[in-house]
């Protein structure tokens, strides 16, 4: 059923954190833009963020009128007790007539497709979906028409994927790569109290200070751990503790115990992705500026267009956009990396 | 080639030199410019509207404070040793900072090259950053147009401040 030999033409869907956002990004080119409420019903949820019903419904009007499509991310997962919220963000983006919902609990998935059959469903990357047996059993139960694939799987293992399934699949090319234990990461709530699942936010601002010492070096600190010490000019990184550098008994020097900062960058891999059945093509970044959605959905707008018309891509060099100015493959090359 | 080292040599030589009093009339105008277009600034801002930030332009002789009220927005110059503490602190050389308003800068990419620097209340500086960058055209173009007859003037400095930048995503 599915040509490994013939390039589809993928969607992009690219992020916007406001409205401008939005309308950035589907002025440079976005097929579809991805955006969540002003609450912690999804993943982004940080002070001045994301939009208010009214915004919403005044971004999609925006959007329709250009050709592109607005899904909205209600991909956290509900606390007991809490779930008329969760309800509630399904409620707005049937009313606001988004073109998609990416979900990830079972219970927000379920509340969706029995009250909203025609509503379309995308299994967001936070459900940590990774074998056709379980992307199956969401399509099967809930409808789900399209899975984000989580960040751990290589390119031969996704085209692997794509023949046992009966949905889209949609794979991350650029931006931020966390805990490769995605929608079941700990570690924020462990130093916080704050759940990046439930609560929506990983390293919350509230608990983050910075501090600059007089040689220069810059300090960052989550609650009242330090999470990385940047010598003076050294590139920096977010303040997340799977991109903190420790000091341990066991090393000569503080290491990166889980990850190093860096971002994911899959532009010289965007040939082997769509051959492999990649439906659409995803730009993280809900939470940077217009600026770098102009400058990443542009890029990657023309690197599409490029392949689709048997050019090679012109690949834009976007390393001053990525974390500690570096840019990894991940394990779209291989598992080799941990 | 040294036409630009003069001209930001120049640029930042005239700033330097500016005086403090004379900056206020135009900063007072900014600011009920931005109250007045952009009321969303303050939704976004939720309750940091009620923090002082302090925008510290690294290479010029002042720093700019704002109290971003909804009633009553106030956006004041104070010499560098006279400036009140704030809640949060937002450092960069004046160009990168223009630029950063101006929203042809990502603030995360000068932040991890080291060339923005945040001290103290990180959320009301995130809030801040994700409010202003909400504006379309950037907060810059939002208020150049508020000077009346001066306006030309105003957007010839934006337009030679926009050609001199800071430095470019693509120059890293």
């Amino acid at each position: 059923m599915n040509d490994d030999t013939v390039p589809q033409r993928p969607e992009l869907v690219c992020p916007a954190g406001t409205p401008a956002s939005l309308r950035t990004a589907v002025d440079a080119g976005a097929d579809a833009v991805y955006c969540g409420l002003q609450n912690e019903t999804n993943a982004r949820n940080f002070p001045g963020l994301n939009f208010s019903p009214v915004e919403l419904q005044k971004s999609v009007a925006y959007a329709h009128a250009r050709g592109a499509k607005v899904l909205l991310a209600v991909n956290t997962f509900p606390p007991a007790g809490k779930f008329q919220l969760w309800k509630d963000a399904i409620d707005v983006a049937v009313a606001c007539a988004v073109d998609a919902i990416i979900v990830a609990d079972m219970g927000v998935a379920a509340y969706a497709s029995r009250n909203f059959p025609q509503l379309r469903l995308h299994l967001s990357v936070q459900a940590g979906a990774s074998s056709p047996e379980a992307i199956r059993f969401h399509c099967e139960e809930f409808g789900v028409r399209r899975v984000v694939l989580p960040r751990i799987l290589t390119v031969a293992e996704i085209a692997d994927i794509h023949r046992q399934i009966p949905c889209e699949i949609e794979a991350f090319v650029f931006g931020n790569i966390g805990m490769m234990a995605e929608g079941r990461c700990s570690l924020t709530n462990y130093v916080t109290g704050i759940s990046t699942n439930m609560d929506g936010v990983c390293s919350p601002a509230a608990d983050v200070r910075f501090e600059e010492e007089a040689d220069g070096a810059l300090t960052s600190r989550l609650g009242p751990f330090v999470i990385d010490r940047y010598a003076c000019g050294e590139s920096g990184g977010y303040p997340t503790i799977c991109k903190g550098r420790y000091a341990c008994s066991a090393q000569a020097e503080p290491y990166y115990a889980f990850e190093e900062p860096r971002s994911l960058n899959l532009s010289a891999l965007l040939p082997e992705l769509m051959r492999a059945g990649v439906t659409a093509l995803k730009i993280e970044g809900r939470q940077r500026s217009r600026a770098y959605v102009k400058e990443v959905v542009g890029a990657f707008r023309r690197a599409v267009d490029d392949i689709m018309a048997g050019r090679e891509a012109a690949l834009a060099n976007l390393i001053a956009l990525t974390e500690g100015h570096k840019e990894t493959q991940g394990a779209f090359r291989s598992k080799s990396w941990r | 080639m040294l036409a630009p080292i003069v001209d930001r040599f120049s640029l930042v030589s005239l700033l330097r030199f500016f005086p403090v009093p004379l900056l206020q009339p135009i900063l007072s105008l900014i600011g009920t410019q931005v109250a007045r277009n952009e009321p969303d600034i303050f939704l976004r801002l939720g309750p940091h509207a009620q923090k002082t930030f302090v925008i510290d332009p690294s290479d010029l002789p002042f720093v700019l404070v704002l109290r971003p009220r909804p009633e009553a927005p106030e956006l004041s110059a104070f010499r560098r040793a006279d400036a009140p503490r704030g809640h949060a602190c937002i450092s960069g050389t004046f160009l990168n900072l223009f630029r950063l308003i101006d929203g042809s800068l990502d603030g995360d990419a000068l932040f991890f090259s080291r060339e923005l620097r945040v001290t103290g209340d990180t959320e009301a500086v995130v809030a801040l950053r994700n409010s202003l960058d909400d504006i379309d055209g950037g907060l810059v173009q939002a208020v150049t147009g508020a000077f009346g007859p001066l306006s030309p003037v105003a957007a010839m400095t934006v337009s030679h401040f926009r050609s001199l930048g800071g430095r470019s995503h693509h120059e890293r």
